[in-house]
């Protein structure tokens, strides 16, 4: 009998380049943690695969491959691919999830594509019936919800961040063996350089996943005034967010992006400023539960979709907004 | 150098955007379609590059409906050489390993130093077709390029990653994917769209590429269900009388979101 479980359910883990768990790991094995038994996939430079192993056991793993390899950092995605295939292969798992991000998806491509898999991109729940593992999809910006699934198979599904709410509860005694990866010989890009994005000293939630945002838009004006939108979030204690107008113009970087190409989010609370509310704007957000809009323009498309609309100047509004909720807190 | 760029018809994101609740497949007859953004920024790359490299020949190639023609002849109005169209009946409702199969034989049998792709389209959004077809021609994939430098025999650019930024580099072949960062395409001026119509353009068959829709060996991911979201209403608009903070505080607190 093999020694993983008739369930399993394969999770590629993603790694800082500083040799990280990534914080949304706890997401994506709470995700497989709900259709079946999570093993663990842990590529790592040589010597870290044990630290990673042990903080992937603490949001759940009960079964942690470890792969080291010294081209991890040095060339792109087919390290992780060839671990991949290596850990299907030994596993046989009933499906296969990876994070829907630049990486995941870039590893988790190459994989479907050399397995003939069935890749399911962009899931924001996963389930499981008789025949096996199927993955939701939010459409066209949240207006269609489609199920999808292998026609036979263990589907790739790729899960996007933030979207998944279960966790798997700590697991003490994992089981943690090493992994004998094949390299697959084929060429790879090299990363000649990485700067990894230093974490911010504010305690500001992360966009993706985030339960309260605000957003701000061209009508801020400049890069300067932009800083009215962070003081709103800090008081909210929300995430930031802009629309592509706003990061064209260069008053935030394109990560904060909400909409089709950007970020999609779905808080408890978005609070768009000085946002027209563009249909691709739109799509990336317009499936939060609550929407507060502040704009000069009575007939901005953002108050189609606002519970609380006020048409007025964001830099009159949002000061005194700032001020009340001050006091009252 | 030869360069294929890869263009997807979506339908126009100003529109209404509908999927067929029965079948889960674009409504293609509910809205404009035009020419992927994204597609016509990785044009410019090579359009640009070809500018200062007489020899580049810049191909683009598209698998869509047939009716999609006019959108490609888009793309050589621009300025691209010639178009590859792959349409084929049994493509309708492609997943993304079929889409990838299907590209990556066509860009096998035309040849291609550097393949330039977007990093994902506006209607699948899967952001994977660049990586897989790599795989299948086994070249080395560059994703998510905000920056690109072709060199004659290597490509190189800064990837905007997750929580970091890399420089990657690779000699060619390979398949690169570029962001919205890089710039907006060049307009087909009267003279691009005249020359549009005498450039080469050809459309081929699966049967023609060798590759199979349905394939024992090829799992595919199928959609088994399909709803639409109720349509979202708006709520209370006031109109800023001098106390409208005070109002989206009370609001905040009413519904326990501050
Ligand atoms: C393929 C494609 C993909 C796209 N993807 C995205 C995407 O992912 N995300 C995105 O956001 N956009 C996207 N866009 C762009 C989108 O179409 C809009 O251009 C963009 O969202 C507009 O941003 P904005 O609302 O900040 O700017 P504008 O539309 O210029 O709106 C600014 C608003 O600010 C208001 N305003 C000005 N001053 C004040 C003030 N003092 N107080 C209050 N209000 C004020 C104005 O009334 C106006 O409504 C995409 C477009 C395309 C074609
Ligand atoms: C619910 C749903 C319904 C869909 N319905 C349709 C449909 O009716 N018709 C349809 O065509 N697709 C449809 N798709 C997408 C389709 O199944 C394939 O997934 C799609 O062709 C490629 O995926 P993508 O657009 O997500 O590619 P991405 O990986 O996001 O594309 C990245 C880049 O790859 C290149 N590329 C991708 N596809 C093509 C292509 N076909 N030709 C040339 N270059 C390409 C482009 O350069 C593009 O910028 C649907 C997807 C979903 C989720």
């Amino acid at each position: 009998m093999s020694e993983f479980a008739e369930d399993s359910i394969v999770v590629l883990a993603e790694v800082t380049p500083s040799g990280e768990l990534a914080r949304n790991m706890a997401a994506l094995i709470g995700a497989a943690s709900l259709v079946g038994t999570p093993v663990v996939l842990v590529v790592t430079p040589p010597g870290a695969g044990a630290d990673v192993a042990r903080a992937a056991a603490q949001v759940g793993a009960a079964h942690v491959l470890v792969a080291e390899s010294a081209e991890v950092t040095t060339l792109l995605s087919v390290p992780a691919a060839d671990a991949l295939a290596a850990a299907a292969e030994l596993v046989q798992p009933d499906a296969i999830l990876v994070s829907n991000s630049i990486e995941g998806r870039d590893a988790a491509a190459r994989f479907a594509a050399r397995t003939r898999s069935a890749l399911c991109v962009d899931a924001i729940g996963v389930a499981r019936d008789d025949e096996g593992v199927l993955a939701s999809h939010s459409v066209y910006g949240g207006t269609y919800e489609v199920t999808s699934t292998a026609t036979f198979g263990a589907p790739v599904i790729t899960v996007r961040q933030g979207a998944i709410e279960a966790r798997a509860s700590a697991v003490a005694a994992p089981v943690i063996r090493s992994l004998e990866v094949a390299a697959s010989g084929r060429r790879a890009a090299s990363i000649d350089s990485i700067e990894e994005e230093t974490q911010s000293a504010t305690t500001r939630p992360e966009l993706r996943g985030a339960g309260k945002v605000v957003s701000g838009g061209r009508g801020l004006g400049s890069k300067e005034k932009f800083e009215l939108v962070d003081q709103l979030a800090d008081v909210l204690g929300a995430a930031v967010g802009a629309s592509r107008a706003a990061v064209d113009a260069g008053y935030v970087p394109q990560s904060y992006q909400v909409g089709q190409t950007g970020v999609s989010v779905s808080p408890q609370l978005y609070v768009a400023l000085g946002i027209s509310g563009a249909i691709q704007h739109r799509a990336g957000m317009q499936t939060a539960k609550t929407i507060v809009a502040i704009n000069r323009d009575e007939d901005a498309p953002i108050f189609e979709i606002a519970d609380f609309g006020v048409v007025g100047d964001v830099f009159t509004v949002v000061p005194q907004l700032i001020a009340a909720l001050r006091s009252r807190a | 150098m030869k360069i294929i760029v890869l263009v997807k018809e979506v339908p126009d994101t100003y529109g209404d955007r509908k999927l067929s609740l029965e079948t889960g497949i674009a409504d293609r007859a509910a809205s404009e379609a035009v020419l992927d953004e994204i597609g016509e920024r990785s044009l410019e790359v090579a359009l640009s590059f070809a500018d200062e490299n007489p020899k580049t020949d810049v191909v683009v190639m598209s698998m869509s409906p047939e009716s999609s023609k006019a959108t490609i002849v888009k793309a050589l109005a621009m300025g691209a050489a010639s178009a590859v169209h792959i349409v084929d009946d049994t493509l309708s409702g492609a997943d993304l390993g079929l889409t990838a199969e299907a590209l990556a034989a066509a860009i096998s049998r035309a040849g291609f130093d550097l393949v330039i792709a977007g990093n994902q389209s506006t209607d699948g959004t899967g952001g994977v077709i660049p990586a897989m077809v790599a795989e299948l021609l086994e070249v080395p994939q560059l994703t998510a390029l905000r920056s690109v430098t072709i060199e004659p025999d290597s490509v190189g650019g800064v990837r905007v990653s997750d929580n970091a930024t890399l420089t990657v580099s690779s000699r060619l072949p390979a398949v690169i994917s570029v962001t919205e960062s890089l710039p907006d395409a060049r307009f087909a001026n009267f003279k691009g769209i005249l020359a549009a119509k005498k450039k080469p353009y050809e459309m081929i068959s699966l049967a023609e590429l060798g590759v199979q829709p349905d394939n024992a060996n090829s799992a595919r991911s199928i959609m088994v269900a399909v709803s639409e979201a109720p349509p979202r209403a708006g709520g209370v608009k006031i109109v800023d009388q001098g106390d409208a903070g005070e109002k989206i505080a009370e609001f905040l607190i009413a519904n326990r979101v501050a």
